[in-house]
């Protein structure tokens, strides 16, 4: 381990999982418990629209891609209220349109394509000194607007229709959510790439809902499991000269699977327990 | 002098949902206090109806008033929606399902005191208070139903809205859940939807029977014989969602969501 911080690119990039990991905890929380992972999953592959924009027109890509992700939030809110039940085939039409837009305006802006990949399946060792401050400054507005909006998000994520009979503005407030969600995949990009994205939103809660009942307890261990699997992941594919994505991706993988056995095992014992008392019990 | 006031009204209302007509021409007229029961066969736009009461599902055409105003307000209405389309592994206590009752009333970030008073008030009228730390995904059907009706409660309403509250929970609960509401009752506004007639004819002051349209007959205390005379249909037909020549008869099933 020791060697491998000693290189200042490594350094940084563990300062990009954690900072990532923060986003993604936070925001992907919401996306489990509201159960919002397609929307999420579709927004993470339009902002390759995006990125294929940025290339044409010579920007940095990720504000390509925040573009793109900002305005789909808006779309799909839009949807979401106003379209009915056809809600997820207009998203699907809208995720497939923005990736083959992202591939014709890279293959028109020659030279680039060597790039290409990393922000397909991410690459948390080239992300530039620029891109770690906005993720530092996302991370900031994602929380302040978590914390501001605390019980508001919750009341919609567990029950919609009620908190709109109690006078909550739910379209704003689930708009708010998608934009959050946009952030947050714009920030992931560089580290685990478009493809990857659902992967680290949505398996650190997941595993993090099998240990609590609350939402910001939930926030929290996610954060922390997000930060062992990129970190990890990073230093693993390091040694073992592997993508640095899907390396993270795999150990995220790993950690849910190993999650579920400790639980099988926790439960079997507690039956183990259950059992004994009704003998006792009984007799 | 006491005047007595009208608690919801509603006139010559239509509700469309994709082109299709779930509700035609609804006319009703609500006392204060009353506790009515709406009862029909599935599809027949109860759900839809006590939604547009609840300010969730815009009327097509028609007037609808609530405590006299036009405007639906938050805060009249205390909303115990169908108790199967939650998710039950949500990370919630029950005690956060009921403070959300108070968002309306919430200044600020977080609730304060007297909401989390009210909200434990609530609780024990409904004797969950005691499971108030616990996740709403622990509960029985009918525990978790007693907390749906203390988070509505929590509203402070004037008129409570119950869309199919016993529909899966056990038979001991239903007689309880009943005299629950009897005694809210004394000092709020209540309409009841369901499709299980026996259990609902017992506890209500009013009835009316819905099929896109409502048959209604405000004046009318329900007994049995009466309930045969207002609405020639006989009850077990209705109970088993059968048409009857009296009731539109029901093309289709039409989504009560």
């Amino acid at each position: 381990m020791m060697d491998f911080l000693q290189y200042d690119f490594a350094r940084q990039a563990m300062l990009a999982g954690v900072l990532v990991s923060i986003a993604c905890g936070v925001v992907g929380t919401y996306v489990v418990v509201k159960r919002i992972v397609f929307i999420s999953g579709s927004m993470a592959h339009i902002a390759y629209g995006g990125i294929g924009l940025g290339y044409f027109l010579g920007i940095n890509p990720i504000w390509g891609a925040f573009a793109f992700t900002a305005l789909s939030a808006w779309g799909i809110g839009f949807i979401n209220y106003r379209a009915g039940q056809k809600e997820d085939t207009i998203i699907g039409i809208m995720w497939a349109a923005s990736m083959a837009l992202g591939i014709i305006l890279i293959q028109m802006s020659a030279g680039y394509t060597a790039d290409l990949m990393s922000y397909l399946f991410g690459n948390i060792l080239t992300v530039p000194r620029e891109d770690l401050i906005f993720t530092g400054v996302l991370d900031i507005i994602i929380l302040l607007v978590v914390y501001c909006f605390f019980e508001e998000f919750r009341a919609v994520a567990f029950d919609e229709e009620f908190a709109r009979t109690v006078g909550v503005n739910t379209e704003k407030i689930y708009l708010l959510l998608l934009f959050l969600i946009a952030m947050t995949v714009v920030v992931m990009i560089r580290a685990v790439g478009v493809i990857l994205v659902i992967a680290l939103l949505t398996i650190p809660p997941t595993i993090a809902a099998q240990y609590t009942s609350s939402i910001s307890r939930m926030m929290l261990i996610s954060v922390l499991l997000g930060s062992i699997f990129t970190v990890g992941g990073l230093w693993l594919s390091f040694y073992l000269d592997l993508a640095s994505g899907a390396t993270m991706v795999l150990l995220a993988v790993a950690g849910f699977f190993i999650s579920l056995a400790l639980r099988g095992i926790k439960n079997r014992r507690l039956m183990v327990v259950e059992e004994r008392n009704n003998f006792y019990e009984n007799g | 002098m006491e005047k007595e006031t009208t608690a919801v009204e509603i006139k010559n209302l239509w509700v469309k949902i994709n082109g299709r007509s779930i509700l035609e021409d609804v006319n009703l007229k609500i006392k204060e206090k009353d506790f009515l029961g709406i009862i029909g066969p599935n599809g027949g736009g109860k759900t839809t109806l006590l939604k547009v009461i609840a300010g969730l599902i815009k009327p097509y055409r028609g007037e609808i008033r609530v405590m006299g105003e036009d405007r639906i307000r938050p805060g009249y209405i205390g909303y115990v929606p169908q108790y199967a389309y939650f998710d039950y592994e949500f990370p919630i206590t029950v005690e956060e399902v009921v403070l959300s009752g108070r968002l309306k009333h919430k200044k600020g970030r977080r609730f304060s005191a007297a909401d989390y008073r009210i909200a434990h008030d609530k609780l024990k009228q409904v004797e969950m208070y005691s499971f108030r730390k616990r996740q709403i995904g622990e509960l029985s059907g009918g525990e978790r139903q007693r907390v749906l009706v203390a988070r509505a409660l929590a509203v402070e309403p004037k008129i409570l809205l119950l869309d199919e509250p016993t529909a899966s929970a056990d038979k001991g609960f239903v007689a309880d859940f009943y005299e629950l509401l009897c005694e809210l009752n004394r000092e709020m506004t209540i309409i009841l939807v369901s499709h299980d007639i026996t259990a609902v004819s017992r506890y209500v002051k009013t009835l009316a029977c819905m099929n896109r349209t409502l048959y209604y007959n405000e004046d009318k205390i329900l007994t049995y014989e009466l309930m045969e005379k207002v609405y020639p249909c006989p009850v077990d037909l209705i109970a088993h969602g059968i048409p009857h020549r009296v009731l539109m008869p029901h093309e289709g099933v039409v989504g009560e969501r």
